[in-house]
């Protein structure tokens, strides 16, 4: 019985974790995400680089934020460990120590850097480690403890990647990568904060000064909306700048008007069951919608490109 | 039980190795790779 309680508190700890356990700490899902908004960047991006290139830039910039996911889960496993949400993650779950994660972590980010930087070009390289930084440094260690705020300055840190796929084609920054850059950056905070309202409890358990914690729902609400009328005209910028066609215009428009539509059913919807579900709709909505924009630009521009 | 544990910890260790031992093959790949798109027929191109 005593082993079986020694085990129970540190059921893995001795036995190491799994590739698994890895792969987890790398949030495969952020990453992916990243993948697509980084692939589409290098697409729509003038100019011509070489399909391995493309394939080595891809995979670094995937690492690297793996590598930054990583960071984030070793230095949040204390908060971590209190949320619902964020429990089972392998270090709260002792699958993982927080120094292997931190070696893992340090690792992968001067990898992902180096390699981009030696291989594609600086531009691209640089760019990469200054979003880990900025996720890492800026967002987890300084704001998310700090500041209802986290959410807006840390979206930042989400909408580098397609800057830096544009960097791995053109190696500069210009208007329209700050554009995309944009578009992810004001949607990040009607995103996290739809799904802020009906998490609350657990961020407050964690003493994670989410808006809704801090500043009451309503206030909350009245922020995604505010958000949501900033994001959608800047959606529909590239349309503008010929970064997207027809079609982008089309669907920015539609979709931006379901996403103000929604945000403004939150805004109203303030009690009980049917504010839950009016805030988990935006919050599933606005993940289809950032997909959907940017899928828009990279069925346009490929299809562009092939036919010439 | 601690027979068991023993062999899941040699069994995890041996998939971590491995999963490395990929990943160093894959960047090797990728540097050959790299270099090979860079600088291709310029190769050629050198004194002798």
């Amino acid at each position: 019985m005593a082993e079986l309680g020694g085990r129970a508190i540190r059921p893995a700890q001795a036995i190491g974790g799994s590739v698994g356990d890895y792969v987890a700490l790398m949030k495969p899902r952020v990453m992916s995400l990243v993948i697509f908004t980084a692939l589409v960047g290098m697409v729509v991006a003038p100019g011509h680089l070489h399909p391995v290139l493309a394939l080595i830039a891809l995979v670094s910039i995937a690492v690297g934020a793996g590598a930054a996911g990583v960071l984030n889960m070793w230095y949040d496993a204390d908060i971590d460990a209190l949320m619902q949400r964020t429990a089972g993650r392998p270090i709260p779950r002792g699958h993982v120590t927080p120094e292997e994660a931190a070696v893992f972590g340090i690792v992968l980010a001067a990898g992902s850097v180096t390699t981009l930087g030696l291989l594609v070009n600086w531009t691209a390289g640089a760019l990469l480690a200054l979003t880990i930084a900025f996720y890492v440094l800026i967002y987890t260690m300084w704001l998310k403890r700090r500041t209802p705020q986290n959410i807006v300055i840390g979206g930042a840190a989400g909408a580098f990647p397609p800057m830096i796929g544009w960097a791995a084609v053109t190696g500069t920054i210009s208007i329209e990568s700050l554009v995309l850059f944009a578009i992810i950056f004001m949607w990040t905070p009607p995103h996290f904060w739809a799904l802020s309202l009906y998490r609350a409890r657990d961020y407050q358990r964690a003493g994670v000064p989410m808006l809704p914690v801090i500043a009451g729902a309503d206030e909350t609400r009245k922020q995604i909306l505010i958000y949501s009328v900033l994001l959608v005209p800047i959606t529909l910028v590239p349309a503008a700048i010929h970064l997207g066609g027809t079609v982008y215009a089309v669907v920015s428009a539609v979709l931006g008007a379901a996403f103000l539509a929604l945000a403004l059913v939150v805004y109203r919807t303030r009690e009980g069951r049917d504010a839950d579900r009016a805030a988990k709709r935006l919050f599933t909505f606005s993940l289809f919608y950032l997909f959907a924009l940017f899928a828009t630009l990279l069925i346009e521009r490929s299809l562009a490109l092939w036919i010439g | 039980m601690a027979d068991a544990d023993e062999q899941e910890r040699l069994r995890r260790r041996r998939m971590r190795s491995i999963a490395i031992g990929l990943a160093l093959a894959v960047l090797v790949i990728l540097f050959y790779a790299a270099t090979i798109v860079r600088l291709g027929g310029n190769v050629l191109n050198r004194p002798l």
